[in-house]
């Protein structure tokens, strides 16, 4: 359900490809930051990360952050743990709290935004804020992926210039947490979605 | 009149319908939702006026929390 072109290339060719484009992630939580991850080992040139919140404890169940990152704020525990994988990926980091006026200062330059926030109305407001002001711009969404399991209703479609991936179904409540697998999934598809959009012939 | 929703091909008996119309139609009960039109965001407070033709493309996004 894609009209972007897929090409064949090497690794090489792919990163060569990579390291001129900036990818924005909004959110580094689960997913933002297990998406950050996948992008930096694939090699994209620079990653614009943005999140107010620190690392809990209770992260620890599905977002990349380790023990010793607790009460960091995200976005300098996620460029350590970048840097320590690909160091040779540029990180803008922002420890702000994301809304209508700034993200459209901060993303405008990007080739792609990932939305990765957790609540429903940051989502909404991301999506509505880009939509109105920056109307051409990729933007790759996850969207359902609490509990555990129902590995076939995870999926993936594109809507113009948004591409949604995740059951857009599985809401996040006490009793249905958010778990590294299933956030994993999504966190993954997104970076993927980010590649196909990237090596496209299109962009 | 035929149209398309979430890339899928729908009918309805109408000739035109408005935005909340066709959220009743479809059972869209829910709160936090952001609609397009042919590519256009629709805002919430266009809902009860936006009228939906023959032909258009719809996208209903129904955002979940979770991340």
């Amino acid at each position: 359900m894609t009209n972007l072109e897929l090409r064949i290339m090497t690794f090489e060719e792919i990163k060569s490809k990579l390291k001129n484009y900036t990818v924005g992630i909004a959110g580094v939580g689960g997913l933002g930051s297990n998406c950050a991850v996948a992008l930096a080992r694939t090699g994209i040139g620079t990653l614009i990360i943005s999140d107010f919140d620190i690392v809990y404890e209770s992260n620890l169940n599905r977002q990349y952050f380790f023990k010793d990152q607790i009460g960091m704020k995200k976005v300098d525990a996620l460029k350590e743990n970048i840097q320590r994988i690909n160091p040779e990926i540029n990180i803008i980091d922002n420890f702000i709290k994301l809304n209508e006026t700034n993200i459209v200062d901060l993303y405008k330059d990007c080739d792609v935004i990932v939305e990765a926030f957790d609540l429903a109305e940051m989502k909404k407001m991301l999506i509505e804020t880009c939509l109105s002001e920056l109307p051409e711009k990729p933007i790759v969404l996850g969207l359902g992926m609490a509990g555990w399991g129902q590995n076939n209703i995870i999926k993936y479609r594109q809507s113009e210039n948004l591409y949604i991936c995740g059951d857009e179904i599985s809401e996040v409540a006490d009793e249905n947490p958010p778990l590294a697998p299933r956030v994993g999934m999504v966190a993954n598809m997104q970076a993927n979605t980010v590649l196909e959009i990237l090596l496209s012939e299109k962009l | 009149m035929n149209i398309t929703l979430n890339n899928r091909p729908e009918s309805f008996t109408q000739k035109i319908i408005t935005i909340s119309q066709l959220l009743e139609i479809k059972n869209f009960t829910f709160k936090m939702l952001v609609i397009k039109v042919n590519g256009k965001l629709v805002k919430k407070d266009e809902y009860s006026s936006f009228e939906i033709n023959e032909g258009d493309d719809v996208t209903v996004l129904h955002l979940v929390s979770g991340g």
